[in-house]
């Protein structure tokens, strides 16, 4: 079945369709992991894109159960140039396609895909949509250009109550839910925490009511802007007790703390892009999905102090805070799917909570 | 870090001559490698024995030694070089061993040099079983159960405790030279006693099979700031079992997840830091199918066959970047060449597949053994890139110069079902086309995953292809299908032949319909950073990224992929003419799909494309680029075989023209030629049909050498003495060749055989040497040994030489290099053999020694400069003093079943180098480099047939007076024994007793055998036993008398000889 994908730019691609119909107008960003897509489709961080996958062959694996990153994918599409419908691994229960579809996900392949990527990587990213073939292009186009930002991804992505996943034995933290991956939970149970997840519109008072030794603020998809009251719930805290933020976590923190957030022209979406490690001057190889990154410039006056850093552009990709035990990373350190160098940032943590 | 200052010179290692499991990889590398620390100002001096090198010219090094790759020459280099630092990772194995050696022998320590990249000790614990497994445990990582034994007794011991199939790995070698899989005691204590004699240190690994585990590897690199990368992960298509080298394999893996690959990461990177290396590396590991669990199998702890994959997977110069970290720079301070925007602190990321294809010599050795497992017997390999898994298995399949263009084989389609599941147990070279014949009948992936245990991923894709094939089949000129067929990567000569129309029809008719391939960049990065690496790929998409420019373009077609016949001295004559080009002022564009090599290194050309080398995908890169013409001559007969079709199309071929190369290479044409340039050749004439040969055979009188026309390297050529072998030749060689060449059937001369190379510019040649080979006619002649300046032949008979090559450049109006071949007959007849229209196999031998870059020269002839605008008058030129001998070296322990008889059909895989002020110096080096061992003492047994008696007791003669002790076969014995020789009877093949000639071979007890063929049908299998037994013992076997006679001249050279006062008679 034929299926177009339409840019906002008014490019138009042919390709095949398949997994889900239900067509919604997404940020076309390209993700550049060459293998984990079923970890990248379910993170729940893409929530408003649609994804594109650099590398050509998707689903040759399947899908299994036990490599989610959240029950229900986010993202608004998937973009490939072929995807597998005989796929191999001894996990494996069933294809990307019957996924997609029982998740309602619209897919759509035999796409040169690398020429979007140059283009995004040229101009931007752009809106983009799916349509069924013979759709009314001129109208769709201008949708695209006239469509807004989608500005309530954490308020659909976050966990709506409160609920614990017991330990014993290890410190208890608040996991400030802005969309947080599996991966994530699956570190601090490794590290024995007692964890208590909230919602991101959690309360203050409900946050110290549970006596937490920290918080962690989770990735997720969007940016601080859309979601103030976080913000300042996290400021108050930080004043309070150990911060750890991820990618969005990370850029409220910042926020919080009196640092601006800027955009990049496409982000970074990898699993595998390195970063420097500036006490230890060493590359370390880190998970990515961000499209925004935190400003230097104003990070001085907001006391905070660069820790990482991107090795090509160079871009703020971590932050200590010079007095407070707070401190922020851009990257998945829980890596799932992609390198996992930076585990490491999970027992500073604990350490952190531990003084 | 920026690099280190303490150190200026910096002595870096080779790989010496190409054998199976060590080919033209390392000069790409070692040639990389060398231009990185000259780019970092240091002062570079190499060692390597491989004339046929890039990395041999003298520009590539600040000192270049072509000598042999010894303890005794290496330090020589030492004493008189004096270099601060080694560098051997990039040599292969043999760097490695070399670089061990020396550091165990003190001299690196009395001489201050230290050892870059990989530390001795790294060294030690990766290739000493032993210290390897202690490493992994200490790490943590897991290897099978094994153990090391250095005793046949020791093993069978620990396979009862373990059971069976096991695996035995000789410590030490190449390629995984003499081990093997071994079901029951009867096989263990075979491939165990051969393994411990094979491995310098006499010792075995055996190891409990993991057969049919997934097989992973990752190529990852370290920085002395422990910075450390995956450069990439690859994933073999059969399973643990068959060697890595001899798999299909394709990048990055496709059957793993996540979790996997950041275990195997995780793994890889551990090991890599845990040896502390600085450099590249190769992990290979076993992946269960069923569960996480997995093996470390070995690591390679220098650049590999692998990192050259890798590198021209990736377009990540692996080579290169290790070379500057072993002098200290660290990778996030180096710019990644690739993309220029960002930094060598990278990991790849691709956003196409690749594939390697593996490319046997069973097309010149049908006799051997074909069946795959640990040991390698693949003598080079094609890779192909594609967007999809499909398309890039397709364009591998068709760039194998096999005469296959699908995943389809004649011979393979016309067996029964039982024959091919037979076959398919065998797992032999050609088990992709069994399984692709076998599912084109219906025969289910879970029935062939049950034999093959191959992942199911790559049997689903091979069947959807045979699938397609049926849609193609029943939709004839279809273009929906058509268009959906070449996305998938079906060549138009399959489709063609599928419609029952011309492949020019179906090329015409995509290009009427817009269905034509766009290119795409190759550039770590999946178009994440900016890139201009002029590095390409075709495949059926959108947007096209080779740009076309204005510049004067020329194409260069490559050599594909090394077999016997031609190897990387084709690569050699390649690279030099690209530059030559680009030097000129042309945009210098090449096509090839040898991964191995120095020519698919992109910095090299101004583009290169790395495609099949068919007229199809060429065609593609000439619509697109318009280039002024397409140079055939350096590619070997690749690129030679295309300039018809490619003339047809109206291009336009550079130098030597069509009509030309035709006229060197058709027999009817050529006798003409000769006969008007009246310049004598061996009578013969050209048979369609066998008993059109039977009379010609008859009328010149037999002996006669009988081969196809339009054949490199010998191929199926044949020395015959009686009707009933020509027929037998007759029968079996023309199918083999299985295209409508005819056969030649010349009269055999016996004499003395020399060649020369020249170049002409249309009008005057000049000839740089003259080369003679110490083997008489009837040894192919990239077998034997040649020596330059040619040292018995005469003034005459050199000056007709140089006449008659004159004459046929003139004559045929060559424009570029060319080859021919000569006899001189006893009385110093010269019968000229052949001419080859084209650059040849000793082109680059003859480069290096005569200081006369011929690839270069010709180049420019081809360009319209002639010879004397750059300088060069009309003859030969004058020889110097210096003596240069140029000795082939086989594979023949690695090739079983293989007859080790050297004759008219090419066995070689590479030759060494050897130069002195004398032959005889010349030559031990020469041999010595070759592999040949030299001892002044020892034994040699002889066995020869009746007419070589009186020839080979000369030798024993000889070989007695200097003190060596003669062994013989019963035959042999008596005649020399008769002869006042003192002689030790060898009891024959099928006698039980301890005196067995093969079991005197087998303890070692002599250095060298002596061989001839015999005509009589009852010893000639006695004699192949001799002659494999002798290969598999790593004892020099001479098949030529003339071989044994240079050997013992060399011995002679070094030895006294004692003859007592009687003796001294005439």
């Amino acid at each position: 079945m034929k299926r177009l994908l339409i840019l906002e730019d008014g490019s138009v691609y042919e390709g095949i369709g398949f997994g889900g119909n239900d067509f919604r107008i997404g940020e076309l960003i390209f993700q550049t992991g060459m293998c984990g897509y079923q970890e990248t489709i379910s993170d729940m961080s893409y929530y408003g894109q649609i994804i594109m996958m650099t590398f050509p062959a998707i689903g040759s694996v399947g899908i299994n159960r036990d490599d989610f990153e959240s029950m229900n994918p986010q993202l608004f599409g998937l973009v490939v140039k072929e995807y597998c419908d005989a796929p191999s691994n001894f996990r494996s229960e069933m294809t990307i396609d019957e996924y997609m579809k029982l998740k309602n996900i619209p897919g759509i392949c035999d796409i040169d895909t690398r020429e979007i990527t140059r283009k995004i990587r040229d101009n931007g990213v752009m809106k983009a949509v799916m349509a069924d073939e013979g759709a009314d292009v001129d109208k769709i186009v201008k949708e695209l250009k006239e469509a807004k930002d989608v500005t309530n991804g954490v308020s659909v992505v976050s966990a709506a109550r409160p609920y614990t996943i017991p330990n014993r034995g290890g410190h208890k933290v608040v996991l400030l839910d802005l969309g947080a991956k599996y991966a994530l939970i699956r570190e601090l149970n490794a590290r024995d925490c007692d964890i208590v997840s909230m919602p991101y519109d959690a309360k203050i008072e409900d946050i110290m009511s549970v006596n937490p030794d920290g918080v962690i603020v989770s990735s997720g998809p969007g940016v601080p802007d859309y979601i103030p009251q976080t913000v300042e719930t996290v400021k108050q805290i930080a004043a309070k007790m150990p911060v750890l933020g991820i990618g969005l976590g990370h850029q409220v923190v910042a926020q919080a703390m009196g640092a601006k957030v800027n955009e990049m022209k496409f982000g970074h979406h990898g699993n595998s892009t390195p970063i420097v490690n500036l006490e230890k001057n060493k590359v370390e190889f880190t998970a990515q999905n961000h499209r925004f990154d935190v400003d230097e410039e104003s990070m001085k006056a907001a006391g905070l102090k660069v820790t990482h850093r991107a090795l090509n552009d160079k871009s703020v990709e971590g932050f200590v805070h010079e007095s407070l035990p707070v401190m922020g990373v851009q990257f998945n350190p829980e890596a799932a799917p992609g390198a996992d160098d930076t585990m490491y940032i999970f027992d500073q943590f604990i350490e952190m909570l531990s003084k | 870090m920026p690099r280190r200052e303490d150190i200026k010179k910096i002595l870096v290692i080779g790989s010496g001559p190409i054998v199976i499991g060590q080919a033209a990889e390392f000069d790409y590398a070692g040639t990389q490698a060398c231009q990185s620390l000259k780019e970092e100002g240091y002062e570079v001096v190499l060692i390597n024995s491989n004339p046929a090198t890039i990395m041999t010219d003298t520009v590539v090094a600040d000192r270049v030694y072509i000598e042999p790759l010894t303890l005794d020459f290496a330090s020589r280099i030492i004493y008189k070089e004096r270099p601060d630092a080694i560098l051997g990772s990039l040599g292969g194995q043999t760097g490695l061993n070399l670089v061990v050696e020396l550091a165990e022998t003190g001299i690196l320590e009395e001489y201050g040099v230290e050892v870059l990249g990989t530390a001795l000790d790294a060294i030690e614990k990766a290739e000493d079983r032993d210290k390897f497994r202690e490493l992994m445990f200490e790490i943590g990582e897991p290897v099978p159960e094994s153990v090391i034994v250095h005793t046949t007794e020791e093993a069978l011991e620990f396979a009862a405790g373990n059971g069976y199939p096991v695996v035995v790995r000789p410590a030490f070698t190449l390629g995984g030279t003499g081990g093997g899989f071994a079901h029951n005691e009867e096989e263990l204590s075979t491939i165990c006693e051969n393994g411990l004699k094979i491995s310098p240190a006499h010792q075995c690994l055996i190891e409990k099979s993991i057969a049919g585990y997934k097989e992973i590897e990752y190529e990852v690199m370290r920085d002395n700031a422990d910075n450390a990368i995956v450069v990439c992960n690859m994933e073999n298509v059969d399973p643990v079992g068959v060697h890595t080298g001899d798999s299909i394999v394709v990048a990055p893996t496709q059957t793993l997840t996540d979790r996997e690959c950041g275990i195997m990461r995780a793994s890889a990177l551990k090991i890599i830091r845990a040896l502390k290396i600085c450099g590249g590396c190769n992990v290979q590991l076993a992946l269960d199918p069923q569960s996480f669990k997995y093996y470390v199998i070995e690591v390679n702890p220098r650049v590999s066959r692998s990192s050259a994959l890798a590198s021209k997977a990736t377009g990540y110069p692996i080579a290169k970047l290790a070379a500057k970290v072993a002098v200290g720079l660290t990778l996030d301070e180096i710019i990644n060449p690739v993309t220029k925007t960002s930094y060598a602190c990278a990991e790849p990321c691709i956003d196409y597949v690749v594939a390697k294809f593996p490319r046997f010599p069973f097309d010149k050795f049908p006799k051997a053994d074909r069946s795959l497992g640990t040991q390698m017997k693949a003598t080079g390999e094609v890779m192909s890139i594609g967007r999809t898994f499909d398309e890039a298995i397709l364009k591998a399949v068709r760039s194998l110069e096999m005469k296959t263009d699908h995943l389809l084989k004649e011979d393979v389609e016309k067996l029964s079902d039982e024959e091919l599941w037979a076959k398919l147990k065998d797992s032999d070279d050609e088990r992709i086309y069994v399984i692709t014949a076998l599912l084109r009948r219906g025969a289910s992936v879970d029935d062939i995953f049950d034999i093959t245990e191959m992942d199911r991923f790559f049997l689903n894709k091979f069947k959807s292809i045979v699938e397609y094939e049926k849609v193609i089949a029943a939709n004839k000129m279809d273009v929906d299908v058509l268009r959906t067929a070449k996305k998938r990567g079906f060549s138009d000569s399959y489709i063609a032949r599928v419609w029952g129309v011309d492949e020019r029809e179906i090329y015409d008719f995509r290009k009427e319909k817009g269905i034509t391939p766009v290119y795409k960049m190759v550039d770590t990065c999946a178009g994440e950073y900016v890139s201009n690496t002029p590095y390409l790929y075709s495949t059926y998409e959108h947007e096209n990224e080779s740009i076309r420019n204005d510049h004067k373009k020329i194409i260069v077609l490559g050599s594909g992929p090394i077999r016997i016949g031609q190897g990387v001295e084709f690569d050699y004559a390649t690279v030099h003419c690209i530059k030559t080009l680009h030097e000129c002022g042309y945009e210098a564009i090449i096509i090839n799909n040898n991964p191995e090599t120095v020519s698919t290194d992109y910095s090299i050309s101004d583009k290169l494309y790395f495609e099949p080398l068919t007229i199809e995908d060429v065609m593609h890169v000439i619509d697109l680029e318009q280039p002024l013409g397409v140079i055939v001559q350096f590619g070997g007969q690749t690129a030679i075989n295309l300039a018809d079709k490619l003339v047809e199309r109206g291009v336009k071929i550079l130098g030597t023209s069509l009509e030309n190369i035709d006229r060197a290479e058709d027999r009817k044409e050529f006798e003409e030629m000769l006969k008007k340039l009246d310049i004598p050749q061996p009578t013969g004439d050209t048979a369609f049909e066998v008993e059109e040969a039977v009379k010609i055979a008859n009328r010149i009188g037999y002996p006669v050498l009988v081969r196809p026309s339009y054949v490199l390297g010998g191929r199926a050529m044949e020395i015959v003495h009686n009707d009933e072998d020509l027929r037998v030749y007759m029968a079996t060689a023309v199918k083999e060749i299985s295209h409508d060449a005819p056969i030649l059937v010349d009269k055999y001369i016996v004499g003395k055989e020399c060649e020369v190379d020249a170049v002409c510019d249309g009008k005057n040649v000049f000839i740089p040497g003259i080369m003679e080979h110490i083997e008489r006619a009837g040894v192919h002649s990239g077998d034997s040994i040649s020596v330059y300046p040619a040292p018995t032949l005469s003034e005459d008979v050199k000056k007709t030489i140089a006449d008659y090559a004159i004459r046929i450049g003139k004559g045929f109006e060559f424009i570029g290099l060319f080859n021919i071949q000569f006899i001189v007959d006893a009385d110093n007849k010269v019968y000229v053999l052949e001419v080859n229209p084209r650059s040849s196999r000793t082109v680059p031998f003859l480069s290096k020694i005569t200081e006369v870059p011929m690839s270069h020269v010709a180049t420019k002839c081809v360009l319209g400069h002639s010879l004397a605008e750059q300088g060069y008058e009309e003859g030969v030129k004058p020889e110097g003093s210096r003596y240069f001998v140029k000795a082939p070296v086989f594979s023949f322990a690695k090739l079983r079943s293989v007859d080790t008889t050297l004759g008219p059909e090419m066995k070689s895989t590479g030759e060494a180098l050897g130069s002195d002020i004398t032959l005889e110096k010349a030559l031990y080096k020469a041999l010595l480099a070759s592999g040949v061992k030299v001892p002044l003492r020892g034994n040699v047994l002889i066995t020869v047939a009746n007419e070589d008696k009186e020839e080979a007791y000369k030798i024993a003669k000889r070989f007695s007076d200097i003190g060596y002790g003669i062994y013989a076969t019963a035959g042999t014995a008596k005649y020399l024994k008769d002869k006042g020789l003192y002689v030790r009877e060898a009891a024959k093949v099928n006698d039980e007793g301890k005196n067995n000639v093969l079991d005197i071979i087998r303890r070692g007890r002599v250095n060298y055998v002596v061989n001839t063929m015999s005509e009589d049908k009852n010893t000639s299998l006695d004699g192949f036993l001799i002659r494999r037994v002798s290969a598999e013992n790593n004892i020099s076997c001479f098949t030529s008398l003339d071989t044994a006679e240079a050997i013992l001249g060399v011995v002679e050279a070094q030895n006294f000889t004692t003859i007592s006062m009687n003796e001294m008679e005439g």
